[in-house]
């Protein structure tokens, strides 16, 4: 049995569409364009040898992150996976404190100790990447329980790939956040492959994450995760949803990824033309940017926030290439509260 | 001062602790209405309302989960997982999560949590329900280790674990539950990292802990009145952060060490304990180091087999009287 | 816990305590000096081995106490009426790569050469007391031997210690001046080289030793080696062949006897921070230049970091006191208690002499001065002495044989 999915939650209350002003566009478009070129920047440094073991690219994936954070109060708190680049700049983040995390170096936002798969500023929200795929479900609860046991007015917003949805975890934190009527707000970022395989071969509904929400008594949602301003919309609604009391959402988001699961995938599995159709029609910056053109926005406007950016990410990168590698010291840090790591007298 | 059970105790812990801060939570399952399935928390629930003790689904991966959530966002969650065993299910957290983020992140993330859990055997509820985990947990660097053996270090190790900053697992034995000791009124802290002479000697050091302390200790009268041998027997209490100074000493004295461990041999805590030690104190060691353990087999569940597979007081006061002698 | 007083030396059997650096009430912790102890021949600082508080002091400043009396009390924590102690576990200083701290010292081989075992424990005792383990018998399987075995191997007799001269008033000067207290060591110093010069019969000969053959011989070993020889390795060797030659003299007072050595071991002073000590060499007439070489250099390397242990600064019958480094020509020394003879070597210098064919040449002369004491050795035997000593520097092959 199969419900047929809603489309986007996109209204306030009054049943018109949430109002996303021209300011707040110009902000998701340059935040989409600055995810997809620190992002490619990123894997041109790993060309170099410059950025090191493994890390998870989210190109095509910008408008999920970018709607989500941009609908968040700055108290709000996000908890995303080891493809969590995106995520975290999408808090604010400054790019440097990202590439140089990935590039091992002293600068980086744990100084190098955690590395592309733990991307986590607390300042900003960014409660951490998570690499256990779908621990980080219940630890958003945890978030969620303690802002409801408080009155606190923040609200956890928990995202995982399509895959997750067949993990222990995922099932428990659901039902747990369902139970207590927690403020938080699942997302799942359906790019159509659990790691190397589709995720239709091994879920036993069509849906991975909409397909389940009934299971937990919640609405199946999916949308379209590639259009940054549904996403805004059905975000802010959850998010008002959390924030009074009405408990969870579910929400699935179709988008793609251009690139392989992690470093080492050249992402053979694919068929034949599904990556240059969507890299071409459904390619979230080009549907955002066509939109913005066709409400009246100058070309020149919107090619002067790419130069900006571009030009962002240069002097980024320049910064971490000078930027040293952490101390030695740096070892034996922080293992436990006192700073240290004796685990004997 | 009261005399308290051991079961009593761990209320008296938490109730402590939740009266004095009230960013104390607890969860669990049937922890709350129930007041647990050892009776180990009974009216709690009462006293500090459903929002503060909350019983959860059978979903211990949730309820660490939310622990850790809660923890890394202001509170101090009390999580328990019913049996230690079930640590097995949700060891993700222990191993990967709370122990590793604050230094994967450089210090920002905070996990200032206990997860409580009934360890060990000795109450014939068969292999997996019996273990004692103790040395799976100290295995893992970041977590604290705690295992109580007496009701009044019950209150204390408990209290000193939920002020402690870091993760703590707090292994209560369930076969000292009905176990009765003395414990002082008012407020209750003690110190995570010091191990207790339970019972000074001269002729040989034993480390045990939980429930092998007061089988160390009898065997240590045993060996007393029947022998004449003199043993110093230590309440190792800490695991994590662990007293070597007090062991070290002791051994600076006595010249002889054994261990007694309910943990199945392989990797017992003792293992570390005898490493560390035969190193340190290599020049103050007059015979080998000798480690009484359950023997490398699960452990069965009738109880005339369960007594024979887990250190007794007998074989305790026999082994290190043959070693002692030889 | 209770604190012991050790023994340092094999023949010491009671101590003094000279200073407690604790008072009661303090919190201890391992590694701490509790107090000072000064023997018939050592002054050393002793420390705690465990932690807590010092409740009880038994033996006070200037008290005297036999060996493995309870001197002192340190409350550890043991449970037992009062509120056990939390000793705060220290934020232990490790070293990410050793966070075990194995002992740095290694007492010997678990196996003897007859074959007996030994605890390491007993291997530690021994050495601690200078026992050695070929004489003690192991009560355990097989011969094994165990501490109390060590502890029951027995000491040698104390000979009669001698009297502290009595102290005199210390004059304040009328310049100005700066009060430099005094250590262990300079108050050892000062007691053992008083007594020396007030109770050993000290007489000198001087010598000038040809070390021409001596230094093109270094010279040509030291191209045969990565680790250099120095001149006073063969200095050492040269004197230890030379009490073998001459044993009467490798021998030393013993109230009611002389005792006679079989073996060369020879003291070598060694200038430290603010004194010296004189790490003895043992048996040094077996040993090549190089393996004294290289036993010079340890000990000398522990001297300087007051690492030594009693049994290696005690016995031998002569030291070897060589100032030539700082340009001395000559000078006399005196003699270490118990030993007998002590050679002052100066510098070696190049100095005018009669050559083969009547007329001035040239040769590097070192001039040594013998110290004896009187009672062991006489005009002649020192005399003998410092001839064989010059005959093997002056023919060095012998060092190579």
């Amino acid at each position: 049995m199969a419900t047929k999915p809603k489309t986007a939650l996109a209204t306030a209350d009054d049943g018109s569409l949430i109002d996303i002003n021209e300011e707040l566009k110009l902000r998701m478009f340059r935040m989409q364009v600055e995810l997809r070129e620190s992002e490619q920047r990123a894997y041109d440094l790993f060309l170099q040898n410059l950025v090191k073991g493994t890390s998870h690219l989210s190109l095509g994936q910008e408008a999920v992150a970018t709607g989500f954070a941009a609908a968040m109060e700055p108290g709000d708190l996000t908890f995303c996976t080891y493809r969590g680049h995106a995520h975290t700049l999408a808090r604010g983040v400054p790019m440097e404190r990202v590439l140089g995390e990935l590039m091992g170096r002293d600068n980086g936002l744990l100084r190098g100790k955690g590395g592309s798969m733990h991307l986590t500023s607390v300042e900003h929200g960014v409660m951490g990447s998570y690499a256990i795929v779908g621990a980080h479900i219940p630890i958003a609860c945890g978030a969620a329980w303690r802002a409801q046991y408080r009155g606190d007015k923040d609200i956890s917003v928990c995202f995982f790939g399509d895959g997750t949805t067949n993990i222990g975890a995922f099932h428990e934190g659901l039902n747990f956040a369902a139970i207590w009527k927690l403020p938080v707000v699942f997302v799942c970022e359906n790019n159509l492959y659990m790691e190397y395989t589709p995720i239709g071969d091994v879920t036993a509904v069509k849906d991975p994450a909409a397909g389940r929400a009934s299971a937990y008594g919640l609405e199946s949602i999916i949308i379209d995760g590639n259009d940054a301003d549904v996403v805004y919309r059905t975000a802010k609604a959850a998010y008002d949803k959390a924030r009074s009391g009405g408990g969870p959402s579910l929400i699935e988001c179709l988008t793609y990824r251009y690139s392989g699961h992690s470093r080492a995938d050249p992402a053979k599995y694919r068929p034949d033309g599904e990556l240059d159709f969507w890299r071409g029609k459904r390619d979230p910056i080009r549907i955002y940017r066509e939109r913005l053109l066709q409400a009246g926005v100058s070309e020149s406007t919107l090619a002067e926030i790419e130069d900006v950016v571009r030009r962002r990410v240069d002097e980024a990168t320049a910064i971490c290439k000078a930027a040293p590698p952490p101390p030695a010291e740096l070892l034996t840090t922080d293992v436990y509260a006192d700073g240290g790591w004796a685990w004997r007298n | 001062m009261a005399e308290l059970t051991y079961r009593d105790a761990v209320a008296r812990g938490i109730s402590q602790e939740m009266e004095r801060d009230p960013d104390v939570v607890f969860l669990g399952e049937d922890i709350g209405k129930a007041g647990g399935v050892f009776k180990a928390t009974v009216g709690l629930f009462d006293r500090f309302g459903p929002l503060r003790v909350r019983d959860t689904p059978i979903s211990e991966q949730a309820i660490l989960g939310a622990a850790m959530g809660a923890a890394m966002t202001g509170l101090k969650p009390i999580a328990e997982i019913m049996f230690s065993d079930f640590i097995a299910v949700c060891f993700d957290y222990l191993a990967n999560q709370y122990s590793k983020s604050r230094y994967m992140t450089n210090g920002q993330v905070k996990c200032p949590l206990v997860v409580r859990t009934a360890n060990g055997g000795g109450a014939r509820f068969g292999a997996q329900h019996s273990q004692s985990v103790e040395n799976w947990c100290m295995m893992i660097p970041g977590l604290k280790v705690v295992a109580p053996s007496t009701p009044l270090d019950v209150v204390g190790l408990l209290a000193a674990s939920v002020r402690d900053p870091d993760p703590v697992i707090f292994l209560e034995h369930k076969s000292l539950y009905a176990t009765k000791g003395e414990v002082p009124d008012g407020e209750i802290v003690d110190q995570l990292g010091v191990a207790k002479v339970v019972r000074p000697g001269a002729d040989a050091t034993i480390l045990a802990l939980a429930l092998m302390v007061p089988r160390a200790v009898a065997a240590a009268e045993k060996l007393q009145a029947e022998h004449g041998v003199n043993c110093e027997v230590i309440d190792v209490r800490s695991l994590v952060p662990m007293d070597m100074q007090t062991m070290l000493g002791s051994v600076a004295r006595t010249h002889r060490l054994f261990t007694v461990e309910e943990n199945p041999r392989l990797c017992g805590w003792g293992a570390e304990l005898v490493s560390i030690i035969a190193d340190e104190a290599f020049y103050d060691l007059d015979g080998p180091p000798v480690r009484i353990t359950t023997p490398h087999i699960p452990l069965p569940s009738t109880d005339i087999l369960e007594d024979r597979a887990m250190p007794s007081v007998d074989r305790i006061a026999e082994t290190v009287r043959r070693s002692l002698g030889s | 816990m209770e604190v012991l007083m050790p023994q340092l030396g094999e023949t010491v059997t009671e101590g003094k305590i000279t200073v407690w650096f604790k008072s009661v009430g303090d919190a201890i912790s391992p590694g701490d000096n509790l107090f000072e102890i000064e023997t018939d021949k050592v002054s050393m600082e002793v420390p705690a081995t465990s932690g807590g508080v010092l409740k009880e002091i038994r033996v006070r400043q200037g008290e005297v106490a036999p060996v493995s009396a309870v001197v002192a009390v340190i409350a550890d924590g043991a449970v037992g009426g009062e509120a056990p102690l939390h000793a705060k576990p220290r934020p232990a200083s490790l070293d990410a790569y050793n966070e075990v701290h194995t002992p740095s010292r290694n007492f010997g081989p678990a196996r003897l050469a007859n074959g007996a075992q030994v605890s390491p424990l007993a291997r530690r005792l021994a050495a601690e007391a200078g026992v050695d383990l070929a004489n003690v018998k192991g009560s355990g399987p097989h011969g094994r031997i165990h501490a109390k075995d060590v502890k029951a191997a027995g000491t040698v007799k104390t000979p009669a210690s001698v009297p502290m001269p009595a102290a005199t008033a210390t004059p304040v000067p009328d310049a100005p001046f700066e009060r430099v207290p005094l250590d262990a060591m300079r108050r050892t110093i000062a007691r053992r080289l008083v007594e020396a010069k007030q109770t050993v019969p000290h007489f000198y000969l001087s010598a000038d030793v040809n070390i021409d053959s001596l230094l093109n011989m270094r010279e040509r070993a030291n191209d045969e080696l990565s680790a250099k020889l120095s001149i006073n390795d063969f200095i050492i060797k040269a004197y230890a062949l030379a009490l073998q030659r001459v044993p009467a003299a490798n021998a030393v007072w013993g109230e009611d006897a002389i005792l006679r050595f079989r073996h060369s071991d020879v003291g070598v002073a060694v200038a430290i921070d603010g004194g010296l000590l004189t790490p003895v060499l043992r048996k040094a007439e077996t040993k090549s230049l190089s393996t004294i070489s290289a036993e010079m250099k340890d000990l000398a390397t522990r001297a300087r970091e007051r690492k030594l242990l009693p049994q290696e600064y005690q016995g031998g019958a002569g030291t070897i006191s060589n100032l030539g480094m700082y340009g001395v020509r000559e000078f006399s020394a005196i003699i270490n208690p118990p030993q007998s003879t002590i050679l002052a070597v100066g510098a070696g210098q190049r100095r005018p002499v009669e050559a083969p064919n009547g007329g001035i040449g040239f040769a590097t002369l070192m001039t040594v001065t013998l110290s004896c004491d009187h009672r062991v050795v006489d005009g002649a035997l020192g005399a003998q002495l410092l001839a064989a000593f010059k005959a093997v520097m002056e023919n060095p092959i012998v060092l190579f044989l």
